[in-house]
């Protein structure tokens, strides 16, 4: 009893300490942005910064919920792939445009549900090997419909998804997008019942089963909503560049996990919470806008966000184990 | 007396699984072969045969590191940017220095290789990453590295030297030379795997790490260790991949480890570790490389090949566990009785 106490105080300190040492970072880079360019410390100037590529938010959220059950997803970048693909070949078929856009959630959600079924229905097969293999399809199939081609010549109004603004104000439209599906998010996993089975099955799968978890079912419902954000993502990020590719969003599963575990999600399971996913999404947009400053080439960003991630996940761990050894010999003594 | 009888047993029907499996590999390719040479005759010409041996040679290497990776219950998506940056390496250092000797650059890419590969080893073993993160990074790290060195430029076929280039036209006895180095491979490492104490550790390690731990394998060595080999054996098949395309580019083999997992998968290596042969990588690699090298053949566009991989990988990783479930309950059945 004592030791469960002294873990769960652990865990509510490690998540307190941890999602202000993302505030102090963050006010760091700003600090630092500001003296690389004149123009960041204004309102637009922040506004613009964040609303940029802020469609890997949409996909952050739910990678959170993956990671918190202790699984992984690296085919959602595959997914927006052939979301923003098919959206594109439906709208140039002669379909509206809102109707395309349901043609990208669906699709989403679809290939998410794919995901979900095999993992939960199949014992043994893991979430690495499906969405592996899943990553190899879904992008295959887009290059099989568009080949080396690309789509554009959207109606004007669609590029007001990323790049308007709210009416009068000056406030982007998907950052209203983006803070109201994070505000569903946090609710879903830190208000209900819901949320917390779905931290039971990330500490302790087998007893989260036994303790009358839907465990499949969960499983099946977090990898369908990871699938369909992925395509709230695509019609976002199809709409910013203003056309498809079968190409477009190559690396953004290891920058979406990364941004998830800089924010405090174990990729071990059972850790975490959408406030620090939050932040570290700010961060990491902040860090990006800095190195885009001095001329940083994608190449060498997608070096240091693997140095970040691999160093976050890491020296918790190496620092753990040598207090973990500390305490235990003077358990000892 | 009877638990020995029963183990006996259990080896036995385990063998005969899996040389049903193989066979049935065996067979497919056979069959797929025919089909495949009704469509396009060229198909079944010796010479289009060592074109797919030619082509296979990276794979094949690449297969055993990732299979010993697999086994441990890993998996290691770093290879194909340890392979580029080997090769991009060894590209800019014989543009360099043309006298090189081929040899040497062989040595030299496995040992840049087993450099790249331990790091990766130490930040599983040591720092306890999940090594499908781990190695994400690191395939995006040694990617970006790749492209800072060579400044995004390209090595071209006429800035290698004809000595260079040699390791993949060169012939010996009718065959590329290339198909020596994967059989050299094949037969150090169905030594290792087989005959000696830290091969079969590492199928310990795989099966049950606790178990292992307990009975004294070090497991955090043999981790490091599966991730240096397959390290090094990128490495190895970056400078074979760079002299047989006679250029190293930044984007070289990007995508290419869907390729190697499907080949182990298909050799029935299992995802969740301690399964794995040498024979059985050896001809998955086989009709990957067959199937790759089809597709042009009956005109289907090269746009397929990545959405089949996947697929291949989906449906091969469902039978490995059928054969699994099924082995298990048969197994079951005759304890009860």
């Amino acid at each position: 009893m004592k030791r469960q106490n002294s873990l769960s105080d652990r865990r509510a300190n490690i998540t307190f300490k941890w999602e202000w040492l993302l505030v102090i970072l963050i006010i760091g880079i700003s600090i630092v942005n500001g003296r690389l360019s004149s123009h960041f410390w204004s309102y637009t100037g922040i506004m613009d910064a964040l609303s940029v590529f802020l469609e890997k938010g949409f996909m952050v959220l739910p990678m959170a919920l993956v990671l918190i059950i202790g699984d992984i997803d690296i085919s959602v970048a595959s997914i927006v792939a052939l979301s923003s693909v098919l959206m594109a070949m439906s709208y140039k078929a002669g379909l509206s445009m809102v109707v395309a856009i349901l043609v990208a959630l669906a699709t989403g959600a679809g290939c998410g549900y794919f995901n979900g079924l095999l993992i939960s229905r199949i014992p043994g097969l893991s979430a690495i090997i499906v969405t592996l293999a899943g990553s190899s399809i879904y992008r295959g199939i887009a290059y099989i419909l568009l080949g080396d081609q690309a789509i554009g010549g959207f109606p004007s109004w669609y590029s007001y998804l990323a790049w308007g603004y709210i009416g009068g104000t000056h406030i982007p439209f998907i950052i209203v997008m983006f803070v109201g599906c994070a505000i569903v998010y946090g609710l879903l996993l830190h208000r209900t019942a819901w949320g917390r089975k779905v931290y039971a099955m990330g500490i302790n799968p087998v007893a989260a089963r036994f303790s009358g978890v839907p465990v499949a079912k969960i499983k099946q419902i977090i990898f369908t909503l990871n699938g369909l954000m992925a395509g709230v993502a695509a019609v976002f990020l199809t709409s910013k560049l203003g056309s498809s590719r079968p190409n477009i969003a190559t690396g953004y599963e290891l920058e979406v996990i990364a941004i998830a575990v800089l924010g405090g999600v174990s990729p071990s399971g059972g850790k975490g919470g959408i406030l620090g996913v939050c932040l570290s999404l700010i961060l990491m947009r902040l860090l990006r806008y800095g190195m885009g400053l001095i001329n940083v080439p994608g190449q060498v960003m997608m070096v240091i966000i693997g140095i970040v991630l691999v160093g976050v996940v890491m020296l918790p761990n190496i620092f753990g184990a040598r207090r973990g050894r500390k305490r235990r010999l003077k358990e000892a003594q | 007396m009877m638990q020995k009888s029963t183990q006996l047993e259990k080896k036995v029907l385990s063998l005969r699984l899996r040389g049903f499996r193989e066979l049935g590999i065996i067979v497919f390719i056979i069959v797929i072969s025919v089909l495949i040479g009704i469509r396009n005759p060229r198909f079944l010409t010796w010479s289009n045969f060592h074109d797919i041996l030619i082509d296979t040679a990276a794979l094949s290497v690449l297969s055993v590191g990732m299979m010993l990776v697999l086994v441990t219950g890993g998996i290691d998506l770093s290879m194909e940017s340890v392979l580029a940056l080997t090769g991009m390496v060894a590209g800019m250092m014989v543009k360099q220095n043309p006298q090189l000797s081929p040899f040497f650059m062989l040595i030299l890419g496995l040992l840049l290789g087993g450099l790249l590969g331990s790091i990766t080893g130490l930040i599983v073993a040591q720092g306890r990453v999940v090594p499908i993160i781990a190695t994400l990074s690191m395939m995006y790290i040694y990617r970006g590295i790749t492209f800072i060195i060579s400044g995004g430029k390209w090595i071209n076929a006429y800035e290698m030297p004809d000595s260079f280039k040699a390791i993949a036209t060169g012939r010996w006895l009718g065959l590329s030379k290339l198909i020596y180095i994967v059989l050299a491979v094949y037969l150090v490492f169905y030594y290792f795997v087989n005959h000696t104490h830290t091969g079969r550790e590492i199928y310990a390690v795989g099966s049950n790490k606790e178990a292992a731990r307990i009975i004294g394998i070090n497991t955090q060595f043999i981790t490091w260790l599966v991730y240096a080999i397959s390290g090094a054996l990128s490495g190895l098949a970056g400078v074979m991949w760079v002299a047989r395309y006679a250029s190293a580019q930044n984007d070289t083999a990007s995508g290419f480890v869907m390729t190697i997992v499907a080949a182990c998968v298909l050799g029935g290596v299992s995802i969740t570790g301690g399964v794995g042969t040498i024979s059985g990588i050896l001809l998955g690699s086989i009709t990957v490389g067959i199937i790759n090298n089809a597709l042009p053949m009956i005109r289907v566009s090269p746009f397929w090949k990545m959405a089949l991989q996947g697929l291949i990988i989906l449906v091969a990783a469902i039978v490995n566990i059928a054969i699994a479930r099924n082995m298990e309950k048969s197994q079951l059945k005759r304890r009860v009785v």
